[in-house]
């Protein structure tokens, strides 16, 4: 849904790659959406560079992007239209490209740790750190 | 050309609005001016902060309101 004139916008994205570890990104940026964490946007708009979707990435307080693993697709796609998101990679959160199946306890467990890391700064390539947050 | 203002219908929706057309008005241009309300059509443009000024399907300015001469040049 869209915001009228208001300050604070604050989007997130997956990676929603075809991988184990892009379906988890997919899911975990759902469950952080519905935990009001941030407004759920389209990756795939940005990088097909259509218009609204380019404006809104660069007219947001703060762009979040999570990726399952190093290739890191969903930064990248922002980064190439000058947005420097502040960046999630499931794989540093220790699970394995290929070995991880998108359960829920996986999908809720990462998705705590991430509330876990407090306000998300732009730009800033977030790890796993030890505040706490419930999702 | 098609012009399309985003956004459900508030104060700045509207102050948008207005400006637009008395920007059309002063260049003499012609153009067709909506207002879209609608949010799945609004989302469709991928648009998540509004309000918004679409050209011809392109989204030129989003989550403020230009000056005149900012939607002046938008619109050129
Ligand atoms: S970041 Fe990794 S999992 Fe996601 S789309 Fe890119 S290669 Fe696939």
């Amino acid at each position: 849904m869209s915001d009228c004139c208001s300050g604070g916008v604050r989007l997130i994205y997956a990676c929603s790659g075809s991988a184990d570890v892009g379906q988890i990104a997919d899911l975990v940026s759902r469950k952080l959406r519905d935990a009001g964490y941030a407004r759920m946007t389209c990756l795939a708009g940005v990088a097909a560079g259509l218009s609204g979707f380019v404006e809104s990435a660069r007219g947001a307080d703060v762009n979040i992007t999570i990726d399952g693993c190093g290739t890191a697709c969903a930064k990248k796609a922002l980064e190439r239209i000058g947005v420097m998101p502040a960046s999630f990679v499931l794989t540093e959160f220790g699970i394995v490209k290929g070995k991880t199946p998108p359960m829920d306890e996986i999908v809720s467990s990462l998705c705590e740790r991430i509330l876990q890391q407090g306000e998300p700064s732009p730009g800033a390539v977030q790890r796993p750190g030890s505040r706490s947050g419930t999702c | 050309m098609l012009l399309e203002i985003l956004g459900s219908g508030c104060a700045k929706c509207q102050k948008l609005e207005d400006l637009t057309r008395q920007a059309v008005n002063e260049m003499g241009v012609d153009a067709q001016i909506n207002h879209v309300k609608d949010i799945n059509a609004i989302t469709g443009y991928g648009v998540m902060i509004t309000p918004a000024l679409v050209k011809d399907g392109v989204v030129k300015v989003m989550g403020k309101i230009p000056s005149l001469d900012e939607i002046k040049k938008l619109i050129s």
